[in-house]
C-alpha cells in the first residue's frame, strides 16, 4: 500500500474511510456495548440475589451460645446462600442444585420421630417436644464432605445425648440407628437407584454421647431450610457430611452395627466410621486437602484437612487403639 | 427391502426437508458460524466464573461444564459421517474436522481446569493422582490418544501420512470414545449415579454400532462378490434366461 507522506503526516486512504451506516449507528453500537457490560455485571448481583431470594427467610429460632468444647470455631462462616444452594439431598436429586430447587415444598409440619429398640421409654416424639428437651444452643461446626469441599455452619439445637438420656437405652444398646424421611411423593429422586431408600446411618453408642454430636433444628439464626435437612438433622462434625442424617424420622437403639447406606452401596469407598483422616486415602482420591466453599478463591490452592476435621482434642480419645486405615 | 422403505419414507418428506436444510449448511459462512457456536459453551463457563454465577463450588462447575462439552462434541464429531448418510447431507462432512479439534480443545481444557484448579498446577500431585485415580488414568489416556489425530488434522500432516494410513491413525477416536465413557462411569462410580453416563454411553453405542454394521454388511457384501465371481469363473450350463 502506498503511503503518502505530506511533512511527517501520513494521508489516509479511501480503503480505510469509515463506512458511513456504521459511522452514524456508532452510538447505538456503544450504548448496545454498555448494555452488555452492564448486563454481564448485574447478571452477578442477579445470580447472588436470586440464590438467597431462592431460599426465603424462615421462622427466626434463638440460640445461646454454646459452652462445649470445641463448639465454636473462629474461622469464617460460610455464606448462607453457599449453605442453601449447593447441598448433597440425593433424596431429591443428584445435582447439588436440585435440593434447593426441589425440597421448598416439603412438608416439615407436623413432624414425629419414632424413638424404639434397645430402650426403656420408647416414644414418638413430635416435633415440639423434641425440642424441648434441651436448651437450643448456636455451636459453630465445620462440614466436611468426603468429595473433597467444606463449609461452617453456625447450627441451632442441643446434644443428641439430652434425647438419649431422656428414652434411657438398655445395656444391649450399642449403636444408634437413625433413619431419614422417604417419601416418593414429596422426594422425586426416591426412584433412582442411587441408594437403598430410606436413608439410614448409624453412630457408635459412645460417639451418640459426645456432647459434640448434635440434634439440629435450625441454622444462621432460622429453622432449617427443607434441602438441609428440615424438621431436624444431626451434626456430627469430626466425620464426613453423609454420616449426618438429615430430616430424622426415626432413631433405633440396635445391639449390632447396622450396615449404613453408603457403606451398602460402595462398602470399599464408604466405611461405618467414616472419621475426616487426611492420612486414609478415598480408594479413588485422595482426602489430604479440601476446597472451603466461598473461601479460598478459584485459583488458590485447596487447604490442608485436619485430622477428625480439627476435632482431634475433642473425640481422638473414642479411637485410641483402633486402626483407622481398617475401620475407616 | 429395508432399503426401499427407508427411500419411500424419506421421499416424501425427509428428502424435501433435508434440501431444505441442506441448503443453508453448504454455505461457506456456516462453517464460521458453527465454530462460533461451538465456543459458546466455552465463554458461558468462563464469564460465569468472571461474573460469580457458577454456583458455590466455580472451579468443580468447571471442570465438569468443560468434560460435559468434551463428551458432547464427541459425539457431534462421531455423528457426521451417520448423519452424512442417514439425511443424504454430504455437505455435514465440512465439519468434521473442526468438531473433532474441538473436542481435543475442550478435552485439554477440561484437563487443564483439574490441574490448575483442582491440583495447583503441583506436577508431582497430579502424576500421583494419575497413578491413584484409574478413572484419571484413563482420561488422560483418552487426551493423550487424540494429540497425534489433531496434529494430523492439517493438509501437510494428511498429504505426508498418505489416505490409508490417515484413516488407520484417526479410527482411533473409536478406542477414544471408549476410554472417554469409561472415564465418565468410573467417575459417576463413586455414587452410583449412571443416569447421564447410560444417555452418553446409548448415543455413541449407537454411533459405533452404526459403523460396525457397516463394516460388517461390506464383508458380507464383498464375500458374495467373490463367491460370484469364483461361480462365473467355473463354466456352467448356458441358460435361455437373461442374467439377473
Amino acid at each position: 500500500m502506498h503511503l503518502h507522506r505530506d511533512h511527517g503526516f501520513i494521508h489516509p486512504v479511501s480503503s480505510e474511510i469509515t463506512p458511513q451506516s456504521l459511522y452514524e449507528g456508532r452510538r447505538e453500537w456503544l450504548q448496545r456495548l454498555a448494555l452488555i457490560a452492564a448486563g454481564t455485571s448485574l447478571g452477578a448481583f442477579a445470580a447472588r440475589d436470586a440464590r438467597a431470594a431462592a431460599t426465603p427467610t424462615l421462622a427466626p429460632l434463638a440460640g445461646v451460645r454454646s459452652s462445649v468444647s470445641g463448639a465454636l470455631t473462629m474461622e469464617k462462616t460460610t455464606a448462607r446462600e453457599d449453605a442453601t444452594s449447593y447441598n448433597n439431598f440425593y433424596e431429591f436429586g443428584s445435582d447439588k442444585s436440585n435440593p434447593a430447587a426441589r425440597a421448598h415444598a416439603m412438608k416439615t409440619r407436623p413432624w414425629t420421630v419414632t424413638v424404639e429398640g434397645e430402650v426403656h421409654k420408647p416414644r414418638r416424639l413430635d416435633l415440639d417436644t423434641l425440642m424441648k428437651l434441651g436448651a437450643i444452643e448456636e455451636r459453630i461446626y465445620r462440614l466436611r464432605c468426603v468429595e473433597g469441599w467444606s463449609m461452617v455452619i453456625p447450627w441451632l439445637g442441643f446434644s443428641l445425648s439430652k434425647l438419649i438420656k431422656a428414652v434411657e437405652p438398655t445395656g444391649n444398646a450399642k449403636f444408634v440407628q437413625f433413619e431419614t424421611l422417604a417419601d416418593p411423593e414429596q422426594m422425586p429422586g426416591l426412584r433412582s437407584r442411587v441408594l437403598d431408600w430410606p436413608y439410614v446411618e448409624a453412630l457408635r453408642m459412645d460417639e451418640a454421647m459426645h456432647p459434640l454430636s448434635m440434634l439440629v433444628f435450625g441454622m444462621y439464626g432460622e429453622l432449617l431450610p427443607p434441602q438441609n435437612g428440615a424438621p431436624v438433622r444431626l451434626a456430627v462434625p469430626w466425620k464426613y457430611g453423609f454420616k449426618s442424617a438429615k430430616s430424622i424420622v426415626g432413631i433405633r437403639f440396635v445391639e449390632q452395627q447396622p450396615t449404613t447406606s453408603w457403606e451398602r452401596a460402595a462398602p470399599q469407598e464408604y466405611g461405618f466410621y467414616s472419621n475426616v483422616n487426611p492420612n486414609v486415602d478415598h480408594p479413588r482420591w485422595s482426602q489430604a486437602s479440601e476446597r472451603r466453599i466461598g473461601e479460598d478463591g478459584l485459583f488458590a490452592k485447596k487447604r490442608a484437612t485436619l485430622m477428625f476435621n480439627g476435632y482431634e482434642q475433642q473425640v481422638g480419645q473414642l479411637y485410641t487403639g483402633m486402626d483407622l486405615k481398617k475401620y475407616y | 427391502m429395508r432399503r426401499s422403505l427407508r427411500s419411500a419414507a424419506v421421499g416424501s418428506i425427509g428428502r424435501p426437508l433435508a434440501k431444505a436444510i441442506a441448503k443453508p449448511i453448504a454455505k461457506p459462512i456456516a462453517k464460521p458460524i458453527v465454530f462460533l457456536l461451538a465456543l459458546l459453551p466455552l465463554a458461558s463457563l468462563v464469564l460465569g466464573a468472571a461474573a460469580g454465577t457458577l454456583g458455590a463450588n466455580p472451579a468443580e462447575a468447571l471442570i465438569r461444564g468443560l468434560g460435559d462439552w468434551t463428551l458432547r462434541m464427541l459425539c457431534a464429531t462421531l455423528a457426521i459421517t451417520p448423519l452424512r448418510q442417514w439425511l443424504g447431507w454430504p455437505e455435514l462432512a465440512r465439519f468434521r474436522r473442526m468438531l473433532g479439534l474441538y473436542t481435543f480443545f475442550y478435552g485439554l481444557l477440561h484437563f487443564l481446569a483439574y490441574a490448575w484448579l483442582d491440583m495447583s498446577l503441583d506436577l508431582h500431585d497430579i502424576v500421583r493422582d494419575i497413578g491413584k485415580r484409574p478413572f484419571i488414568l484413563v482420561g488422560s489416556a483418552a487426551l493423550l490418544l487424540m494429540l497425534p489425530l489433531a496434529a494430523s488434522s492439517f493438509g501437510a500432516a494428511m498429504r505426508a501420512l498418505g489416505a490409508a494410513r490417515w484413516q488407520r491413525l484417526h479410527r482411533s477416536v473409536y478406542a477414544i470414545s471408549l476410554l472417554a465413557l469409561l472415564h465418565f462411569y468410573w467417575m459417576r462410580a463413586g455414587k452410583n449415579d449412571f443416569a447421564e453416563v447410560g444417555v452418553y454411553a446409548a448415543i455413541i453405542g449407537l454411533l459405533l454400532g452404526w459403523r460396525l454394521v457397516r463394516r460388517l454388511r461390506r464383508i458380507r457384501r464383498s464375500a458374495h462378490e467373490r463367491n460370484n465371481r469364483v461361480h462365473a469363473a467355473t463354466p456352467r450350463p448356458r441358460s435361455t434366461e437373461p442374467s439377473a
